[in-house]
């Protein structure tokens, strides 16, 4: 045996172990990536699922036209003051007849939301001939209540509800005067300062809104901008200087957008703030470059016999591009765009910048209504000091985490479907 | 007309003079034996008719909407008395939106001065006046277009490559977009900032150590000064950068050779997307997480084992970003690691290297100028990550390096001084701008520089 073969049989095992160690590493840190993947949908689920459903109470009801002080329940402005607080703490009263005292009759009518209300006028107007009768209603709960009635025995002693409460709430639990429904509110309101009758849906729409005017800006021109590249433009210093620029804004941080929009679009052409409107132009900017790239590579892709066969016949350049080249580029353009468009919907810090964290109660109903998009209503939740804003954030990430993956998956899909092998 | 109404109005003369367009051309034809015998197709000459008609109409229509509203402005401030005339920026800001309240019936005529009610009539009659001309011009012109383009069509006329010059250029106009929006980020941070170098000196800003935004309402106000010094937040920005880092580095690049260079193929088509899928995640997502999840269970473990740690630790913040950049560090070496050519690989291989030496003695030091690049992409990127840290950062500066304690960044600030409602050029909000634009900068030169290395590094192999 060699002196050299003598020495590399000696560090054998060492340089063995060392590729084992080195390997474990490599699983390790895929592992520690896969791991943090779970660990954050765990937990946002975890957090998130008990805020579709809500507990509700169930009360024998009378409409008490004397109570209500309404006389003629088709009388629109009648209906509207109605005291349907007074009705249901009449009918809490009934059920706990043994409560006496103001502090205890106040904490009493806490137990029930404020929206339960409004639910009575809805009701009301529907059936008219309800007044003046008694039904068996069930009565959406204060979040409170709400959060005692989902909590574990444990965690009700850390409850905002005082002893009585407590006490009462279980009374109700006991005999079967409670009962968890589908959370409905969450995808029929807009956003509130009472947790149980917040809903996302105000968010969705301003998302929707904002979704639309970023696609209608930004395919067209990223589409138009990707021709002219590819298939038009001069090999000059102009044309370099607009690939650096493409290739700089696409790694831009996305609040400079922000600052961009707030001092341009705002500050110099006088468009409002909080806008779905001017949401969609900054985020057309900030998610132009993804589509140009992508558009770009889909042209690419297009064999050049396709061009030359189409010049032999004698189309021009222009009709060459949008007769031949486009078509067949344009699932390649689509798919781009939709995960630009994902990009853009899951985007929160330049609609921050330009007044899209407002608080607004009311459905957008176009661009130009004020309105906060998806993101910014989670960012704004979770802010919010109570507790049951926390579950509504995690349940607002799982729809919002829904639509990205839909449309990943429609991305996706799309390419297998339509793409062309050449 | 409203311009809602008069846009759709414009698409149905376009659309009119498309037709007349396309009429006029067979017309035309007919007698001659056909449509061969024109220079274009009629499909071009009605196309040629509607961009006549479309085109003049929607330029003016566009420069309209963009200064009437300041003209307008203007001429009602104009037509004030002497002793109303606004003297400074905020007054002027005062006086107008009084007068657009008045017009708007938001404020009670009996509630305001006579002259700014005189004023508010003015303004609203101005108003209506535009709207009527600009419905006028507007129709004139596209008849006129219309009528243009009509009178021209002949069988000589070379309307397809007028119809595709005029593709082209919209084509390029699309193009230089991009153009447009570096250029508009760079005035609007750098006026506003060179605004704000005006009230407070470009040393103080860059080197102060004292950041403390708070300007006095009122003059008589304590603790009213403002101090803009920088650096705590030059520095918190770089402490949870480093933390993110840390993570990301070590984790991505392993990742990466595992997947490039040992793991089976049925391994990289499950683990690779799954990586992936970090990278979609919303940033407000991980924010979520960091701040309610992840900064309370670091505070709990520091607790434990009695360690003081803030709620709002840089520890946080910087771990679940580093989670969130991982993907980038891990797609960007993997590009690199796979284009070090095969042969580097089998000569390492043949004189009898295991594999983690070759990868750690050959493949790493060929692929390491384009995995810096990466790097420093994903630092660029954690730099101007924003939600994260508005979420689980702090607000307020401290000069610390330990990792524990709050501490606030640059994108934290900026939010927080534009979020709310201040005038627009107190030196609060221009201060945003300033940090803004150094934002900028940093990101610009580490993108450019990391792009140089990568495609340095590419064409070293190709």
């Amino acid at each position: 045996m060699s002196e050299t073969t003598e020495k590399v049989r000696k560090t054998l095992a060492r340089r063995y172990r060392a590729e084992k160690r080195f390997k474990a590493f490599g699983i390790g840190s895929i592992g520690i990536g896969l791991m943090a993947l779970v660990l954050l949908f765990t937990d946002i689920i975890g957090k998130g699922y008990s805020a579709f459903f809500e507990y509700e109470i169930q009360l024998p009801i009378t409409f008490d036209a004397e109570v209500l002080d309404v006389s003629d329940p088709r009388d629109e402005d009648e209906l509207n003051y109605g005291n349907y607080q007074g009705v249901i703490r009449d009918a809490l009263a009934e059920r706990f007849p043994s409560v006496e005292g103001r502090q205890d009759t106040r904490a009493l009518n806490q137990l029930v939301s404020t929206g339960a209300g409004y639910a009575l006028r809805d009701m009301l107007r529907e059936d008219p001939s309800l007044l003046g009768k008694t039904r068996t209603l069930w009565l959406l709960t204060d979040d409170d209540v709400d959060l005692f009635l989902k909590a574990s025995e444990k965690q009700r002693e850390d409850s905002r509800l005082n002893a009585k409460q407590q006490q009462w709430v279980a009374e109700l639990e006991a005999s079967g005067e409670t009962r968890m429904v589908f959370n409905q509110s969450l995808f029929s309101y807009g956003d509130s300062r009472e947790p149980e009758q917040a809903g996302i849906l105000g968010a969705i729409l301003g998302s929707l809104f904002t979704m639309i005017v970023t696609l209608v800006l930004s395919f067209p021109v990223g589409v138009a901008a990707a021709i002219y590249l590819e298939e038009f433009a001069p090999k000059n210093k102009f044309t370099d200087f607009i690939e650096v620029n493409i290739n700089n804004l696409a790694a831009v941080p996305s609040i400079i957008f922000g600052l961009l929009g707030l001092a341009v679009i705002i500050g110099l052409f006088g468009l409002p703030r909080s806008v779905p409107l001017v949401g969609g132009i900054v985020l057309t900017l900030m998610t132009l470059p993804t589509i140009i790239i992508s558009s770009r590579a889909a042209i690419k892709a297009v064999p050049p016999s396709i061009r030359q066969a189409a010049m032999g016949l004698g189309a021009s350049k222009m009709q060459v591009v949008l007769h031949h080249v486009l078509p067949l580029a344009l699932p390649g353009m689509l798919t781009g765009a939709i995960i630009g468009m994902a990009q853009a919907l899951g985007e929160t810090a330049p609609l921050l910048m330009i007044g899209m964290v407002a608080f607004i109660v009311d459905l957008p109903a176009g661009p130009l209504d004020a309105a906060t998009v998806l993101p910014v209503q989670i960012y704004l939740w979770a802010d919010s000091p109570e507790q049951s804003f926390e579950a509504l954030a995690s349940a607002a990430i799982m729809v919002l985490l829904a639509f990205l993956i839909t449309m990943n998956t429609l991305a996706v899909v799309l390419r297998k479907r339509l793409e062309r092998r050449w | 007309m409203q311009t809602g109404n008069l846009l759709l109005l414009l698409v149905v003369m376009v659309a009119g003079a498309y037709f007349v367009g396309l009429r006029r051309s067979y017309a035309l034809a007919r007698p001659l034996g056909g449509i061969r015998h024109l220079h274009s197709l009629p499909f071009y000459f009605a196309m040629r008719s509607a961009m006549w008609c479309a085109i003049p109409a929607l330029v003016v229509l566009g420069l309209w909407l963009a200064f009437d509203d300041s003209i307008i402005r203007q001429q009602v401030l104009a037509g004030l008395p002497a002793e109303l005339q606004p003297t400074d920026a905020s007054s002027y800001n005062l006086t107008l939106s009084k007068i657009q309240n008045v017009a708007s019936g938001a404020l009670p005529v009996g509630f305001v001065e006579p002259p700014i009610a005189a004023a508010a009539e003015n303004l609203q009659s101005l108003r209506q006046t535009s709207a009527m001309a600009m419905t006028v011009v507007i129709i004139v012109l596209c008849m006129f277009g219309g009528a243009w383009a009509w009178l021209k069509v002949s069988p000589q006329l070379r309307a397809r490559q007028q119809v595709e010059r005029v593709l082209q250029t919209l084509f390029m106009l699309c193009a230089t977009v991009a153009i447009l929006t570096t250029v508009g980020i760079v005035l609007s941070v750098l006026f506003e900032s060179i605004r704000f170098f005006g009230k407070v000196p470009v040393t103080d800003f860059l080197f102060g150590l004292q950041w403390s935004p708070q300007t006095a309402l009122r003059a008589d106000q304590v603790a009213s000064g403002g101090a803009f010094g920088a650096v705590p937040l030059f520095m918190g920005t770089m402490l949870i950068s480093a933390i993110a880092l840390l993570v990301a580095v070590p984790v991505g690049l392993m990742s990466a050779i595992y997947l490039a260079e040992y793991a089976s193929n049925r391994v990289r088509t499950v683990a690779k997307p799954a990586l992936e899928v970090l990278a979609g995640v919303p940033t407000v997502v991980y924010g979520f997480f960091a701040a309610l999840t992840v900064a309370p269970f670091i505070r709990g473990m520091g607790e434990s084992i009695g360690l003081n740690v803030a709620s709002e630790s840089a520890l946080a913040a910087g771990l679940v970003m580093g989670i969130m950049i991982i993907p980038f560090v891990s797609s960007l070496a993997d590009d690199v690691i796979t284009a070090v050519p095969q042969a580097m690989r089998d000569g390492s291989l043949g004189l009898g290297a295991t594999k983690s030496e070759t990868i750690k003695k050959v493949i790493f030091p060929a692929a390491l100028p384009g995995i810096m690049g990466g790097i420093l992409l994903a630092a660029s990127r954690a730099i101007g990550e924003t939600m994260i840290v508005v979420m689980a950062a702090g607000l307020a500066a401290n000069l610390t390096a330990n990792p524990l304690e709050a501490v606030t960044t640059i994108t934290v600030q900026i939010v927080t001084l534009l979020t709310g409602d201040q005038e627009f050029d107190s030196a609060k909000t221009l201060a945003a701008f300033a940090l803004g634009l150094m934002l900028f900068i940093t990101t610009l030169v580490m993108n450019i520089f990391a792009l140089h290395i990568v495609k340095k590094y590419r064409e070293q192999y190709d």
